[in-house]
């Protein structure tokens, strides 16, 4: 289990990532935490010609945190993300999120762009950029763009990324007013990817009712999407909203596969106690913030 | 380093391993893991998976724990890395983490013994009195097939004992 | 010093990266790697490695055709048995069919492991693709073949059957029984997956024509006996060290493995050092497996739940090969009895062969599958009758003063399956007390009150342990005073290296620093026969203390003369023999060391006395008396008539969620008897590793096979081995029956904590759920399903 031979490139600027990406095209890789793409290579399911590793642009290693949400830059590690405290005030379904993502050393390695990039849908980054409506910045020779979650991820380890793009930041933004978020996966081992994991999102309204619910469920589907169930839990306070309807709601609305882990019958009921779990305590916190 | 360097070319680079500089020349691909263990002949960091999901070839990178395997060594260029080697003293005297792990028997094969020790040191130095659940959740990334944890968890507790004793 | 939890001698070296592993060891040696079949089955047409010529680096490849004539045919059959009629071998690389996935096909050696795989990426091996035989039920009887010339697929059949003392058989008892009951039970794939996967590094001294090498094996005398027949070296010019061991847990007894062979035989044709390391997917497909079993169940019982007749027919799944015989079903037909006396008992197995990776001994090798037969068993005779578990276990149990109890079987060893000692009802007294079996019924009923869901579940067994055939320990004292003990059997982290210097610091009166230990060595201990079946501390222990033993009674006659005493007088103290009762006469034993070998040459002072001229010998004797040897050293062998018998009970309680079938271990408790005990805290933690395998066969660990027989979770992603997380708090407690059979009077302690982990999850889940538990491992999807299916 040893990486195929490839060429390294070590860019020290963006601009020079850029330029070798643009002349590697599809036979280049970026190497960020390397958490996915370093067992891929070990294993020989990659083989790509050209690594650039964008370990050395310390400029993307900024995590910003504004009243239009949280920044982070392609060399933010998970740990690094998790254990911010602004972050944490700003955006705390990702600190969340994060302590779900495999184990400690794993978490100071990896990045959370380079999760997004990756386009796992068991992965909870990806579920939770969703949940939130946020988006990746692409960069390309001459050009950036930014990608909104609901277009970025295209199919399973699939993303909008180009080749010759460098995604270079994403935004996970902030919560508006009389909001509340909360993640719940159940995993075989702990800090496996989940069986089935729920990410939901709870507004209230000036009356403290449910304006808007929201959930994203992780493995339940070729990309992650956004289920609305806020016409199921019905206008209501938190205390007496149908969470047991919108539970059902998602049961019905997703699209879970057997694998040798787990029946999708049983995926979908997970999701379904997931999500009902998870709306309530978002609804909770909603109430409460 | 802006030039591309072929798979079969080797790249100098120079790491402060346990202290010291060291250098080495390696191809684009070669492991980090392998770098430590074949190029600088530490072999007391093991590789168990090749795959991250181990734990056995954990080492401290800047003083923070990662796979050696799921890193090239020319990323790792310029870098400090503590191994196993690198926990004792200078006289050689064992650090409060290995001496709980021989008094509390966490140990057997010792095979993933170097990961453990090496997540344990960064966690104790992280948080000196951790709670149950954060030993828990601090050992819980790397595998091991003979001591059912047990006394892995109570050396944990007793390496804090040791070294707020010693503080 | 014998009893005493004593810190291990291994662990500073541990613990500091200063163990050495077969892979620390050959820097620059050349790396192996292999071509090793995609496919379940097929046909070999054309191998083309034309491609990988050119690689940079790459030293030679070889294919069947290059092997010599010794190393072309299939690999030995180690453990031949009547009933395994259709044994089977791979050959170290395959001729012209390949049988599972993993089989190796070609071997590279490259100057390193990368430049290896590169060039094993660049052969292109033609097949012709054959339909495999997956699962043991399909491959019964079936007219599809894993091998062309095995009807069936069956590769042994035995039946086993004790009549009841009354001389009525099981089928006869069964249909007599006031109660009887038929049922199916389904145990799964697992593997002993060591940290350390297996490795060789083999060294050509050309100059000598000796070969070293170095093998993660739990049997060092064996693979050498193997790899100098393989290469038709004289034995003396071969030495098998086992380093350092990165675990064992059975699959490395196995041998010789194709590598093991092999790798020698590279580094003797190229004249280079030469080290293969496994890695894990490697592990995965091509070493070995263990537990698949389905069985089929019928008991006879009276209205106590007293068992009249039991007969349990098996379907071992053996993979493709059968290169260790059947000793996992025939352990499982044998052990299954447990600690219970049975009316009539009929027993009987097919073995038969699929297209997966083959099948050996994996810690407990057969005992959880039986264990979890009869304790399945028990507790649906305790549901049928409405009454408590324990109370039928109780009721079946062999009584302390029942010893020695003949079974009425062939054991393993091919000896009469005879238990030497136990005490089973105070065991399960002490179980009942530890996990508070009868408060539990209030624990249950609060919990549910919260919504909460509880079980409690039960388990016991009965292990043979230190099987023979024997074990040696040589014990020399040199003129330093030091004590060198060795023998031939390996260690893969059971802390023989401690146990045994307590051993012999006990019999010999020697402080423990002053004895050092080597195992596995076959330049130090040439005889030996391997780490397996719970055996080194009950095999080597003995042997060692009865080589201590010779050795004491040598010093206290040179001693004796010396001090001018009678022996029976004398006593070892802290490395000094003294008279009893006068401090002042005492002589070291360095001196005796000295004095035990005449000298013509002194080189220091010490040896000086041991001169010609220095008067130490009478002048009218010879040096060397008769039928004395120069030296203060012993070797002796521990050779039992027959197994020693360790025995446990457990008892666990788990929690098992409403809505998302998660199951939760919350309490775990172990009642475990080998005897008496060397070192208590390393008995402790082999009991400890073993319930966390344990607990990984019965929640998280299969082998999962898809119909085309590729192996789908062949990575730690995926094959669930239990993190810290997944394990509970483990209690323990200890009863001691010394063994009669051995002189230490102590059994095996190392595969125990598996054994019944499977039977006492499955008991408690069942408990909690009041849902049959009839398969293992049991995942919460499955949890989820069975509520489903419930009527």
């Amino acid at each position: 289990m040893k990486p195929p031979p490839f060429d390294y490139h070590s860019p020290r600027s963006v601009g020079e990532a850029l330029e070798i990406l643009a002349a590697t095209g599809r036979d280049g890789k970026v190497l960020a935490g390397g958490q996915s793409l370093i067992p891929m290579l070990n294993m020989r399911l990659a083989a790509p010609g050209h690594v650039v590793d964008i370990n050395r642009l310390t400029e993307l290693a900024a995590v910003t945190v504004g009243p239009d949400g949280v920044r982070t830059g392609a060399l933010a590690r998970h740990a690094q993300v998790e254990r911010s405290g602004p972050v944490a005030a700003a955006q705390p379904l990702l600190r969340r999120a994060l302590r779900l993502v495999a184990h400690p050393a794993i978490r100071n390695r990896g990045t959370v762009v380079g999760s997004l990039v990756h386009a796992d849908p068991a992965a909870e980054l990806p579920a939770v950029l969703t949940l939130l409506g946020g988006s990746v910045r692409l960069a390309r020779r001459g050009a950036v763009r930014d990608v909104p979650a609901a277009r970025f991820f295209t199919g399973p380890l699939e993303s909008a990324a180009e080749p010759d793009e460098l995604a270079v930041s994403a935004l996970f933004p902030a919560l508006p007013p009389r909001s509340g978020t909360a993640f719940h996966e159940v995993a075989r081992r702990h800090g496996d990817y989940a069986l089935a994991g729920v990410a939901a999102r709870v507004r209230l309204d000036d009356d403290l009712r449910v304006a808007a619910a929201e959930v994203v469920c992780v493995n339940a589907g070729p990309v992650p999407e956004l289920v609305d169930v806020t016409g199921d839990c019905g206008h209501r306070a938190p205390g007496t909203a149908d969470w047991g309807a919108a539970a059902r709601a998602v049961r019905d609305r997703i699209d879970p596969e057997a694998d040798i882990h787990a029946s999708a019958a049983y995926r979908r009921h997970l999701a379904g106690v997931l999500a009902e779990r998870a709306l309530r305590d978002a609804a909770t916190e909603a109430a409460g913030g | 380093m802006g030039e591309p360097v072929g798979g079969g070319t080797d790249i100098a680079i120079t790491l402060t391993v346990n202290g010291v500089v060291r250098r080495a020349e390696v191809p684009g691909r070669r492991l980090l893991s392998d770098c430590l263990r074949h190029d600088l002949g530490l072999t007391g960091t093991h590789v168990g998976c090749e795959h991250g999901v181990c734990g056995c070839c954990t080492v401290l990178l800047d003083g923070e724990p990662v796979r050696s395997c799921l890193m090239f060594a020319v990323t790792a260029d310029g870098h400090a890395v503590t191994t196993v080697e690198g926990l004792a003293g200078p006289g050689g005297e064992l650090s409060p983490v290995q001496r709980a792990f021989a008094e509390c028997h966490g140990l057997q094969c010792g095979f993933c013994t170097p990961g453990f020790l090496c997540v344990v040191t960064a966690l104790l130095r992280e948080n000196p009195v951790p709670t149950e659940e954060e030993v828990l959740e601090g050992v819980s990334g790397n595998l091991c097939r003979c001591t059912g944890y047990q006394n892995i968890l109570r050396s944990v507790r007793r390496a804090a004992e040791i070294m707020a004793e010693e503080r | 010093m014998f009893g005493e939890p004593v810190r291990r001698r291994e662990d500073p070296r541990l613990l500091t990266g200063r163990g050495r592993y077969v892979d620390d060891l050959g820097a620059g040696a050349l790396e192996v790697a292999f071509v090793r079949s995609p496919h379940a089955h097929a046909r070999i047409r054309d191998i083309d490695v034309s491609a990988a010529i050119d690689v940079d680096g790459l030293v030679a490849i070889y294919t069947w055709e290059d092997l010599p004539a010794s190393l072309a045919e299939p690999l030995p059959l180690l453990i031949p048995h009547p009933a395994l009629t259709h044994g089977r071998t791979a050959r170290p690389l395959a001729r012209d069919v390949v049988r599972h996935v993993g089989e190796p096909v070609v071997m590279v050696v490259a100057r390193d492991r990368y430049l290896a795989e590169d060039a094993c990426a660049l052969i292109r091996v033609d097949y012709e693709v054959l339909r495999p035989v997956i699962g043991p039920e399909r491959a019964a009887g079936s007219r599809r073949l894993v091998h062309d010339d095995v009807p069936g697929n069956v590769g042994a059949h035995l039946v086993q059957e004790v009549p009841s003392a009354a001389g009525t058989g099981a089928r006869e008892a069964i249909g007599a029984a006031p109660h009887t009951l038929a049922f199916r039970l389904d145990i799964e794939r697992s593997a002993s997956m060591p940290l350390e996967g297996r490795g060789v590094c083999a060294r050509w001294d050309a100059d000598d024509g000796s070969l070293r090498v170095y093998s993660s094996t739990q049997t060092s005398t064996s693979v050498r006996m193997a790899v100098a027949a393989k290469l038709g070296l004289p034995l003396p010019k071969v030495e098998v060290i086992a380093p350092d061991v990165g675990g064992g847990f059975g699959v490395k007894v196995m041998h010789p493995w194709p590598e093991e062979v092999l790798v020698p035989w590279a580094a003797v044709r190229l004249g280079r050092e030469v080290k293969w390391t496994e890695d894990r997917r490697e592990h995965f497909v091509s070493s070995a497996h263990e537990r698949a079993q389905v069985q089929f169940v019928r008991v006879g019982f009276d209205g106590e739940g007293r068992v009249l007749g039991l007969e349990v027919t098996i379907l071992h799944d053996h993979g493709a090969y059968t290169p260790y015989g059947i000793i996992v079903p025939i352990i499982t037909s044998t052990q299954l009895l447990g600690p219970y006396k049975i009316g009539a008992y009929r027993v009987e197995f097919s073995s038969v062969y699929t297209n997966t990776v083959q099948v050996t001994p994996y810690r407990g090798a057969g005992r959880p599958q039986g264990v979890f037969c009869m304790e399945r068993t028990m507790d649906r005779i305790a549901r049928h009758l409405g009454i408590d578990r324990t109370a039928v276990r109780e009721a079946n149990l062999i009584q302390p003063g029942e010893f020695p109890y003949d079974q009425g079987m062939t054991f393993q060893d091919g000896r009469p399956l005879i238990y030497d000692s136990g005490d089973y009802p105070r065991s399960l007294r002490m179980l009942r007390e530890l996990i508070g079996w009868d408060s539990f019924g209030e624990l249950k009923a609060r919990a549910a009150a919260e919504g909460r869901r509880l079980g409690i579940g039960v388990g016991c067994y009965v292990e043979g342990t230190g099987v023979g055939p024997y074990e040696g320990g040589h014990v020399q004292v040199t003129s330093d005073g030091r004590v060198h003990v060795s023998t031939g059997l390996t260690s893969q982290g059971q802390g023989h290296e401690t146990v045994f210097a307590q051993i012999a610091a006990t019999e010999l009166g020697v402080p423990l620093e002053r004895i050092s230990v080597v195992t596995g060595d076959t330049r130090r201990f040439g005889y030996a026969v391997g780490t397996f079946a719970s055996r080194a501390a009950v095999m080597s222990g003995n042997a060692i203390a009865l080589a201590c033993r010779k050795v004491r009674e040598k010093a206290l006659r040179i001693a004796a003369g010396v001090l001018e005493a009678d022996p029976r007088d004398l006593e070892i103290v802290d490395g000094e023999v003294r008279v009893v009762g006068a401090p002042g006469a005492s002589v070291p034993l360095a001196t005796v060391a000295v004095l035990s070998n005449p000298l013509r040459y002194a080189f220091d002072e010490e040896a000086a006395r041991a001169t010609q001229f220095a008067g130490a010998s009478p002048p009218d004797a010879p040096p060397v008396a008769e039928g004395e040897e120069p030296g203060l050293e012993g070797r002796d062998y521990y050779s039992p008539i027959r197994s020693t018998f360790a025995s446990g009970m457990h008892a666990a309680i788990v929690e098992t969620d409403p809505l998302t079938a998660e199951i939760r271990v919350l309490r775990y408790a172990v009642v475990h008897d080998c005897g008496r005990l060397i070192n208590p805290m390393i008995v402790e933690g082999q009991i400890h590793g073993g319930v966390a395998q344990g607990v990984g066969g019965a929640l998280y660990e299969r082998m999962v096979y898809d119909e085309h027989g590729q192996l789908l979770n062949a990575s730690f992603m995926d094959f669930l081995m239990p993190y810290a997380t997944e394990i509970p708090p483990i209690e323990t407690a200890h009863l001691e029956t010394p063994s009669p059979l051995n002189p230490l009077g102590i059994k095996g302690a190392g595969e125990a904590g598996v054994i019944p982990v499977s039977a006492v999850i499955a008991s408690a889940v069942e408990d909690a759920e009041g849902i049959p538990i009839d398969r293992m491992p049991l995942s919460p999807s499955e949890l989820f399903d069975l509520r489903r299916a419930a009527p």
